[in-house]
């Protein structure tokens, strides 16, 4: 049967997205448990005690992140929340904002009182307006019934909560371009160090968390840190969403608790109940677009012949040889039809359309390396511009400021590491694979184009 | 002061020092190449990639070497650090793909184009480059602009090094001179026909290391190793008046600030000289200057002529 769920379980209750029938849910139990009963570090304990990782793709300990920050006499400190969702696969904070806006404001609440934050911000990409009106309209309400503004529930904590509209663009999902651009600059990415928690926000000391981590913090503070370490295995622990989309016959967002085997995701009743029209499994990328993709016999099993796992550390078993990452938890599954040198031309071209453009191997080398799968997509390669991308990608990764140059190599180089014999194919059908997906007999029925 | 070594030579320098300053206190060979920092505009570097060093440990009490390599211009020592610059075959090599990077799309006009004999990239495609380009594609492009009745950028040729919108920011008094776009498309812009009205602006024209801002009066007008430099003063009040006059004969075909062998502006009694607008484009009579004698060129520049002989007999080599 399907796990625990923490963030998503009254998801479905009518009416949710309103105050009142949110309070009368369990809602803001953290807020009055925090305030009332517990000191900020207190708090800040609770959440290191819980094992919780960050939900944006790193997987950073939030508890670890919250100690670091400077807290220097008479200078405000800033908590920002990320809800600038834009790795493709990934929409999970999306459908949390979307459906259940009080669970990240009352995360909001509880975080910033931890943090001893007195103004935090939510910084939502230019493209999810709809949902910076639902949010807007939950503050007010927060505030109305006296969960926001001055003395807080009586308790002398005063907080101000903002939604800051970005001008939708990836990049701003780095938590230093998403500061840049919060503070009404171009969303550049900063050298590091100084790093946010120093030196954040104004030049104050910053925590940026994703919205999923801030939503986890309710069940933490509510049930206890060790209860929610409890679930998951080893230093994964606690609940995930994840944002499952492409060849499966119900997509959408879990709440998984971390452990559940990828087969089980994959196949299992309670989850996506296998590949969409009976066809086979592929590949997967089970991260978001940004993370190694994985050949059919790599995704269920581990190269040592293990189950995998859905951990932060089972999928990276076997490192980027055989290996993938949990990133955002954005998963994607490809049947036997898809084309990996299109779909790795999709990718290439969106980082080399979300690149920032500020130094040079990213801004250079995401361009070049989409012209040239364009051209090996399209039937006009040669077997040069297969090692040329590689070697383009050794040059890109980790030299850049930002990780999105890494962001930008890595699936280019497990797509050709895994699936080079689809690469030479176009080169060597130049004709076919213009009318045709590797794999397929017929051609391919209709042109997908990208919005 | 803490101690610091770079390819195997020791220095001692002031805490909060960059990798960069240090290696420039040791000087020679062991000193990266930067194309984007500049020491005298505070906030730039980091961009441009090329000044990237390995550093084989990270101080004495973590000596742990860092796995990425580290741009030494934004990267501050520690004691007991140890950096590989050029003995290492690893940030040759990504210097080396830093600089196919910047010049797959950068138009190779070096035969027309006013920087060339003293461009940064064209050093760095000498040092690291290599004779045949990989890139297939069509290079992008962009229509000339001018910027200010002075000035004319050469978009193709740029990048990116955002040193000129520094000097916008910081010598100039509003904020007109940024970039616009981003990837591959961005571009320096001045929101098209808002021109940098300003009397510094000019020194947009010195902190570029490529040729894409140029100096009007000057396009077209000569090589620059044709030209003598020469060191002059004039008694300017709105600027030092202390810069170097490029004569043909006994013409004056240009007048630049007074720069470093890093191509920086030198600093004069303590200021960095920027020289005004006046000074750069109007004063081009003899008579308006007092010349004091001829300026050293420093840097390893096609300007000192007979010094690349056994480099360019290289690259053909290569090519053939």
């Amino acid at each position: 049967m399907a796990g625990r769920k923490l963030l998503i379980e009254n998801v479905h209750i009518p009416g949710i997205e309103t105050f009142d029938v949110y309070r009368k849910n369990g809602g803001y139990a953290s807020v009055e448990k925090a305030l009332k009963k517990m000191t900020p570090d207190e708090v800040v304990e609770e959440v290191k005690k819980s094992g919780l990782r960050g939900r944006g793709g790193a997987g950073f300990p939030t508890g670890m992140k919250w100690s670091f920050l400077a807290k220097p006499e008479g200078v405000p400190r800033y908590l920002v929340c990320n809800a600038d969702e834009s790795e493709p696969g990934t929409f999970k904070d999306r459908y949390l904002m979307e459906k259940i806006p009080h669970l990240l404001i009352e995360g909001m609440i509880t975080s910033s009182y931890a943090l001893g934050a007195n103004v935090s911000y939510i910084y939502i990409r230019g493209e999810f307006m709809y949902i910076l009106h639902i949010l807007e309209k939950a503050i007010a309400e927060a505030r109305a019934n006296g969960m926001l503004g001055k003395n807080i529930m009586g308790s002398g904590y005063d907080l101000d909560l903002v939604v800051a509209p970005g001008g939708g663009a990836y990049i701003c999902g780095e938590e230093t371009a998403l500061l840049e651009s919060l503070e009404g600059k171009r969303g550049n990415p900063r050298m590091k160090p100084p790093f946010p928690a120093v030196k954040g926000l104004w030049g104050c000391p910053t925590v940026v968390n994703n919205v999923e981590t801030i939503a986890a913090v309710v069940p933490i503070v509510n049930n206890g840190g060790e209860e929610y370490a409890k679930i998951g295995i080893e230093r994964s622990t606690g609940t995930k969403l994840i944002s499952a989309s492409g060849n499966l016959v119900r997509p959408g967002v879990y709440e998984i608790e971390m452990g559940v085997s990828v087969e089980e995701f994959i196949y299992g009743d309670d989850y996506c109940q296998g590949i969409a029209n009976g066809k086979q499994l592929k590949a997967c990328i089970p991260g978001g677009s940004s993370v190694p993709i994985l050949p059919a016999h790599l995704v269920t099993k581990t190269a040592a012949g293990e189950n995998r796992l859905m951990t932060y550390e089972s999928l990276a078993d076997g490192g980027f040889a055989s290996g993938s990452m949990l990133g955002s938890g954005g998963f994607i599954v490809f049947d036997e039809d898809q084309c990996i040198v299109r779909n790795t031309y999709t990718f290439a071209r969106f980082y080399a359309h979300e690149s920032c453009g500020q130094c040079s191997p990213c801004r250079e080398g995401t361009g070049w390396m989409e012209k040239v799968l364009h051209r090996l997509e399209n039937g006009h390669g040669t077997m040069e511009d297969i090692t040329l991308l590689e070697e383009i990608n050794k040059k890109i990764e980790g030299n850049t400021i930002c990780p999105l140059g890494d962001a930008a190599a890595w699936p280019v180089a497990a797509a050709i590491r895994h699936f080079r014999e689809e690469f030479e194919w176009h080169v060597t059908h130049p004709s076919e694979a213009q009318t045709r997906n590797y794999g397929l007999i017929q051609p391919r029925v209709e042109e997908i184009k990208a919005l | 002061m803490i101690k610091v070594t770079i390819d195997d030579i020791e220095v001692e320098v002031e805490p909060g020092t960059s990798i960069l300053n240090a290696a420039r206190q040791i000087g020679g060979e062991v000193v990266p190449p930067a194309m984007c920092y500049y020491s005298k505009l505070p906030g730039t570097g980091g961009k441009c990639r090329t000044c990237l060093v390995e550093v084989a440990a990270g101080s004495t009490a973590d000596p742990r070497p860092m796995p990425k390599l580290m741009a030494s211009c934004s990267t501050t020592v520690m004691d007991g650090m140890i950096v590989k610059n050029k003995t290492s075959q690893r940030v040759h090599d990504n210097r080396g793909g830093v600089v196919e990077f910047l010049l797959i799309n950068h138009p190779l006009d070096c035969p027309i184009c006013d920087q060339a004999g003293e461009c940064h990239l064209q050093d760095l495609g000498y040092e690291h480059g290599s004779a045949k380009t990989r890139y297939r594609e069509e290079r992008r492009t962009f229509d000339p602009i001018d910027i200010g009745n002075k000035i004319k950028l050469h978009m193709n040729r740029c990048i990116l090094c955002y040193r000129c919108v520094h000097v916008a920011n910081q010598l100039t008094d509003s904020r007109v001179h940024g970039v616009m776009h981003r990837g591959e498309h961005a571009e320096i812009s001045t929101y098209i026909e808002n021109a940098v009205d300003n009397d510094f602006s000019g020194n947009m024209i010195d902190v570029c290391p490529v040729g894409a801002l140029t100096d009007k009066t000057f396009r077209f007008k000569s090589r620059v190793w044709f030209l003598k430099p020469m060191e002059a003063e004039c008694s300017c009040t709105k600027c030092s008046g202390k810069a170097v006059v490029w004569m043909f004969g006994n013409e004056i075909y240009r007048v630049t600030a007074r720069k470093d062998k890093y191509g920086e502006v030198e600093d004069i009694e303590d200021k960095t000289a920027w020289i005004c607008n006046e000074c750069r484009f109007d004063k081009k009579d003899p008579g308006a200057w007092n010349i004091t004698g001829p300026r050293k060129i420093d840097r390893h520049s096609v300007i000192s002529q007979g010094k690349y002989a056994t480099k360019i007999d290289k690259g053909l080599n290569k090519i053939g």
